[in-house]
């Protein structure tokens, strides 16, 4: 893929950036992909351009692509889809590809219940064409010390949660993946406590960067990314977007979280990206942009610091990393 | 005379397997230990090494070391249990591969993974205990290839040279629980690994306790009659085991 010396130092580039070269830039790549395509060559072009065997249908074209995306570049089709920690899946980074196929997303519901006005039960087809679906490029910063640059498609957590209409006293929002070890095969063995369980304040839940994701690069999520909808909190390390998500309920009180209750000298509730905080595995203070040769600088809230830092003003983030 | 005559061809067969194992199968099995850094260096040049391909390297070769360890170990066992002597002589090969395949392993790390940045690795020694665990082993494994040479066997002296390569345990050890420390939660690989060394070491704990039961007398050496006085003969080193 394109390396790039500029540093992500931009936590809002679309603020420098106009709005109309990223939908330009977006036309280009979807035009060189079908290019690609039908010529069979690989675009060796000086974008972000996938392997071209690589690149999916834009099954959710057209939509809008929101200005909270960063312009870097996004890491290839191949590494994102290949490269991943989903254990219900398979521990080695390649096993979720592999046994992706046995997660059959269909039918599938979330249920939205807790603390909520209407509980409700969300079918997925439902949740795929009742919210408005945006183009998100985030940086992916897992706790492993390696990033990438993932190109969502999602819509923010907020709006489903004010359909649901949150009671006075909900502070928290605990998220549940699916606990069926048929689709889910790595739980017939007690790696973690199945199903996973993440968790987030209500305030980190409403905040504009947080969405529900359920494509990638333009066409619907793969089953190894979290198939059919996960959650994505770019500021935080990779283990707090969970995936393939059954359950989301509202509490009360701080719910537990999967790699919390595993280790929980290691993996923290709130889990923030941050380059001082050490963890005993990982230095934290630098990160592998898969595709890169050399370590980056890992930027504070993984360079969300503008948008997010005022969450946790008066906190001390060592004591709650 | 029958009696030479059987001699000559006991002579010869033996001849001729010393020139079978060392113009034919060490060849053959030191060209077959460079295998897996061979492939590695055609998946590296295919770009079959993922999305990680520093990680990857960094593992295969970490694994590998691991791996002829633990061959280097079951040596002695397989030569009893199968009755092979001619086995012994492949042992000293298989463990400097196994500290060939760590050094690399660690320059992996240092070179590619960290860039050389030795702050960086500095703070990973003191910060993680699984790098401090493999850094340990590996520094236990040093001694054990600098005095691998016949040269140094006689230096030291067979007995001498065999206490100082009991050190392969603690080193073996070390490596096992470094792989146990690094990985997360799904601890099979590294656990069967583990288990493996366990019944290797189990096995020379079992033989050294039936040696003590049976009692002195059968571990002195013919024409002495105090045990720990005796110098085994040079022989003794290939033949004994460790
Ligand atoms: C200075 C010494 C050493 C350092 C700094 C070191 C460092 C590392 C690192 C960074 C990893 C990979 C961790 C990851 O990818 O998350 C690793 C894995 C490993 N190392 Fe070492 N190591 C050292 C010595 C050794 C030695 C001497 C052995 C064996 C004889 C060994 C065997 C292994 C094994 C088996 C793995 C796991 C491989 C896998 O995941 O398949 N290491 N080591």
């Amino acid at each position: 893929m394109l390396i790039r010396s500029r540093k992500p130092t931009d936590p809002l580039p679309s603020a420098i950036t106009p709005r109309k070269h990223y939908l330009d830039r977006r036309r280009f790549m979807v035009a060189t992909a079908a290019a690609a395509a039908t010529t069979g060559t690989v675009g060796a072009v000086g974008v972000a351009v996938p392997k071209a065997r690589a690149r999916p249908a834009q099954r959710f074209d057209p939509f809008t692509l929101s200005p909270l995306s960063t312009d870097e570049s996004p890491t290839d089709y191949d590494a994102v889809t290949t490269y991943n920690n989903f254990y219900e899946l398979g521990t080695d980074k390649g096993d979720p590809a592999r046994n992706a196929d046995k997660l059959k997303t269909r039918p599938w519901a979330v249920v939205v219940d807790g603390l909520v006005q209407r509980p409700a039960t969300i079918a997925i087809e439902d949740l795929l064409t009742r919210f408005d679906l945006e183009e998100r490029i985030y940086r992916l910063r897992c706790v492993e010390a390696w990033s990438m640059v993932i190109p969502w498609v999602g819509f923010p957590l907020a709006a489903l949660l004010d359909r649901v209409e949150p009671l006075g006293h909900a502070r928290f929002v605990a998220f549940e993946t699916l606990l069926d070890p048929d689709r889910l095969p790595g739980q017939r063995r007690p790696i973690l406590e199945w199903p996973y369980v993440e968790g987030l304040r209500l305030d980190e839940a409403h905040h504009p960067l947080t969405i529900l994701a359920v494509g990638l690069y333009g066409d619907v999520l793969p089953g190894q990314n979290g198939a059919p909808v996960r959650l994505v909190v770019p500021w935080k390390y990779g283990f707090k977007s969970i995936k393939s998500i059954v359950r989301i309920s509202l509490t009360e009180h701080m719910p537990p979280t999967s790699w919390n209750r595993s280790a929980p000298d290691e993996y923290g509730f709130y889990a923030n990206v941050n380059p001082t905080v050490d963890h005993p595995r990982w230095s934290q203070r630098r990160e592998r942009r898969i595709g890169e040769f050399f370590r980056r600088d890992t930027l504070m809230f993984n360079g969300y610091a503008d948008e997010v830092a005022h969450l946790y003003a008066g906190m001390d983030l060592a004591t709650w990393y | 005379m029958v009696l030479t005559a059987r001699h000559d061809v006991r002579g010869r067969r033996r001849a001729g397997l010393d020139w079978g194992v060392r113009r034919v199968a060490k060849p053959v099995v030191f060209l077959a230990c460079l295998a897996p850094l061979a492939w590695l260096g055609w998946l590296a040049m295919a770009g079959g090494l993922g999305a990680n391909p520093i990680e990857a390297v960094v593992r295969d070769l970490g694994s590998w070391a691991l791996r002829f360890l633990l061959l280097s170990l079951a040596i002695t066992p397989a030569r009893q249990a199968l009755n092979l002597p001619v086995l012994m002589r492949f042992r000293r090969m298989l463990g400097l591969f196994a500290f060939f395949y760590a050094s690399l392993h660690v320059l992996a790390y240092v070179g590619l993974d960290q860039f050389f940045d030795w702050t960086a690795v500095w703070e990973d020694i003191v910060k993680r205990a699984y790098i401090a665990v493999g850094l340990g082993a590996f520094i236990v494994l040093l001694p054990l290839a600098i005095t691998s040479t016949k040269a140094m066997i006689k230096r030291l002296g067979g007995r001498r040279w065999q206490r100082l390569h009991t050190l392969v345990y603690p080193a073996a050890a070390l490596a096992a629980v470094h792989y146990v420390m690094m990985v997360k939660a799904d601890l099979r690989e590294p656990l069967l690994y583990a288990g493996i060394l366990a019944l290797l070491l189990g096995w020379r704990l079992v033989a050294r306790v039936r040696r003590v039961r049976r009692g002195p007398a059968h571990q002195a050496w013919p024409g002495s009659s105090a045990r720990t006085s005796v110098k085994p003969p040079e022989t003794a080193v290939a033949t004994r085991g460790r």
